[in-house]
């Protein structure tokens, strides 16, 4: 038996495949093609104060390799999460960990108070990082001092464990990722998606409503590989890896390059069950190569190099 | 109906016309109960450019083979590489997915009406329906002779009624010009087929007091209601194409 699990802080997460916020719902939508527990975590679509219905369609287009969206944070609200969605998610043997987001600041710090006191969240990812909002969201996440403010702000009023979500659509990700940790962050999880768009050359005009959108999939794993091998090696909380990990190879990737942890995104529109493939893949590579925790495999990379 | 997903094999693949063909698809295990109106995510192989699953409706089924048939339009390159499988191939599909037409009150006038790829979930819709005791009458429009595509199989079901915009074969112009709506009195019109088709009979419906449900066609990133992708605006709000629809009330789109 190999060693999979990990924690941040005092956290323990039984294995370090989660899946990757606006990607997997509510975790309810795969259970009929998995058993949602075994995954090390899941963190649900981003979730805002109030109800926001989202961008009008189309809002994605296909791409070489990917796909750009752009949602806009289509959810029902915090009063909605906590009445309806809670209860059953509260079921899980999993983490649950509730991706955040908000205008102002102070939407950030109600929201993060009254995740605070639903006993089975484990966790908040401190989303700054969403492309497809106007007014806050990317722009808190690209700007160092409001990704001071509002990492500062939620970290005076949430106890559990908080992980601050990174855009990747800024010129040094690694300033950002020091600003979290300096701030009080857990952990950090990057990337978010890179801003993108595509034009149908038939209608000419965008592909997307907004004209611009968040690009997901295999065509940003370089990029996110680069980046978090960069804030692995800054900074001493654990990272979590995510963009385009379509299978456990591409997981193993990001172990090597410091990831603690990965979460799985956009593959599981393609693949359901892909999450726990890419669970299974690694447990089998580890087996293969002899190692018998995970840990010996976490920044290889910045060892051997 | 727990949604799953499968290999399955391809049994037929028959070309209709230059864009149409029709996949059998065999289980090798017992294929789920499918409700008129649903669809799979295909799994397309082999053709790089095609990143995310496409979305198809169930076009018939045969629970005593064991069968389910595809009937597609090459539209790009995903579908196109479907044109190319061979029986023995494996098709890999989610399903069933989405909700379904409603059944009609008992001794209702049904109409089916199609055009394009649209008449794809129509024959499946119209076998419900004769199961359960309605004589529905098909109106199906084509653009020209080129483009029609075999429909005897919906003779079986019921009247059918064929228009073509450019008047080659059966009366001319869309569907909604065709004077069978007229003569007969409908109470009820289901419709499937491009968006101004479709629009322009939910107008009509709506000018006839008609009941009306369309199935759209809604770009889908994973058609199971995780991405919130397939957003359509309805007097509800925005909802999912793939988990609400892909059948809808014309009376609840903001049209
Ligand atoms: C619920 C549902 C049921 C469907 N049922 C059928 C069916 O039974 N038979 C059938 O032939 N087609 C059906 N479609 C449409 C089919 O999904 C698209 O034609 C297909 O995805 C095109 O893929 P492609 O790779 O060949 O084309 P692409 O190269 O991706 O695109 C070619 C062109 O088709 C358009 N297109 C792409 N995706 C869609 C889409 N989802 N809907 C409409 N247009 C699209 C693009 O805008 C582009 O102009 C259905 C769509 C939905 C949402
Ligand atoms: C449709 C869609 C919706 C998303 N919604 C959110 C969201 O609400 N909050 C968030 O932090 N990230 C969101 N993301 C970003 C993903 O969580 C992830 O960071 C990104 O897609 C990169 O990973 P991937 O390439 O594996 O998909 C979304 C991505 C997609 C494709
Ligand atoms: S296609 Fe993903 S929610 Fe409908």
């Amino acid at each position: 038996m190999v060693k999979l699990d990990f924690k941040i802080g005092d956290l323990h997460f039984k294995n370090p495949v989660l899946t990757a916020s606006g990607t997997f719902g509510y975790g309810l939508e795969f259970d009929d093609f998995l058993d949602v527990s075994r995954l090390g975590g899941i963190v649900v679509k981003g979730i805002t104060l109030e109800p926001r219905e989202g961008n009008p369609s189309p809002r994605m287009a296909e791409t070489p390799s990917g796909m750009l969206n752009a949602v806009g944070l289509q959810n029902k609200g915090i009063d909605y999460f906590e009445k309806n969605i809670y209860p059953d998610l509260a079921l899980y043997k999993t983490n649950v960990i509730v991706n955040i987001n908000g205008s102002y600041i102070d939407d950030y710090i109600t929201l993060a108070g009254r995740i605070g006191k639903l006993k089975k969240i484990s966790a908040i990812e401190l989303n700054i990082s969403c492309p497809n909002v106007r007014m806050g969201g990317m722009a808190f996440g690209t700007n160092e001092k409001s990704a001071r403010e509002v990492t500062r702000a939620v970290r005076a009023v949430y106890q559990g464990k908080l992980i601050v979500k990174l855009s990747p659509n800024v010129t040094n990700i690694v300033d950002f990722a020091r600003i979290a940790e300096e701030e009080g962050a857990d952990s950090v999880s990057l990337i978010n998606t890179l801003l993108g768009m595509s034009v149908d050359v038939k209608t000419m005009k965008p592909a997307l409503s907004t004209i611009t959108g968040g690009l997901s999939g295999p065509a940003i794993k370089p990029v996110a590989l680069r980046m978090v091998w960069q804030v692995a090696r800054a900074l001493t909380i654990p990272v979590i890896g995510m963009g385009g990990i379509m299978n456990a190879d591409d997981a193993i990737e990001f172990f090597l390059a410091g990831a603690s942890a990965v979460q799985v995104g956009t593959a599981s529109f393609i693949d359901p069950q892909a999450s726990v493939k890419i669970l299974e893949g690694i447990e089998s590579y580890l087996v293969e190569k002899g190692f018998s925790d995970i840990r010996e495999l976490i920044g290889l990379l910045n060892k051997v190099h | 109906m727990a949604k799953r997903i499968e290999s399955l094999n391809i049994t037929e693949n028959k070309r209709l016309n230059k864009d149409f063909f029709i996949l059998e698809l065999s289980g090798k295990s017992k294929i789920p109960d499918m409700k008129p109106g649903q669809f799979v995510q295909v799994k397309i192989e082999g053709s790089p450019g095609t990143f995310l699953r496409r979305p198809i409706s169930v076009h018939d089924v045969n629970y005593g083979q064991n069968t389910l048939k595809l009937l597609i339009q090459i539209a790009g390159k995903g579908t196109e590489t479907l044109s190319r499988l061979q029986p023995g191939d494996i098709l890999n599909i989610i399903y069933p997915l989405g909700n379904s037409f409603s059944l009609p009150p008992e001794g209702q006038n049904v109409l089916l009406a199609g055009g394009g790829c649209g008449i794809a979930p129509l024959l499946f819709l119209g076998k419900y329906l004769r199961s359960n005791g309605f004589q529905p009458d098909i109106l199906l429009g084509f653009r020209n002779t080129e483009r029609i595509i075999e429909f005897n199989d919906y003779k079986e079901i019921g009247k059918v009624f064929l228009t073509t915009e450019d008047g080659s074969q059966g009366e001319k112009g869309f569907v909604t010009q065709h004077p069978v709506l007229a003569t007969s009195k409908y109470d009820r019109i289901y419709c499937c087929g491009p968006d101004p088709m479709m629009k322009a009979v939910a107008e009509y419906s709506s000018k006839n007091n008609i009941f009306c449900e369309v199935s759209l066609e809604n770009l889908m990133g994973c058609g199971i209601g995780a991405c919130l992708c397939c957003a359509v605006d309805t007097v509800r709000g925005n909802l999912c194409t793939c988990v609400d629809g892909p059948v809808f009330n014309t009376k609840d789109l903001k049209w």
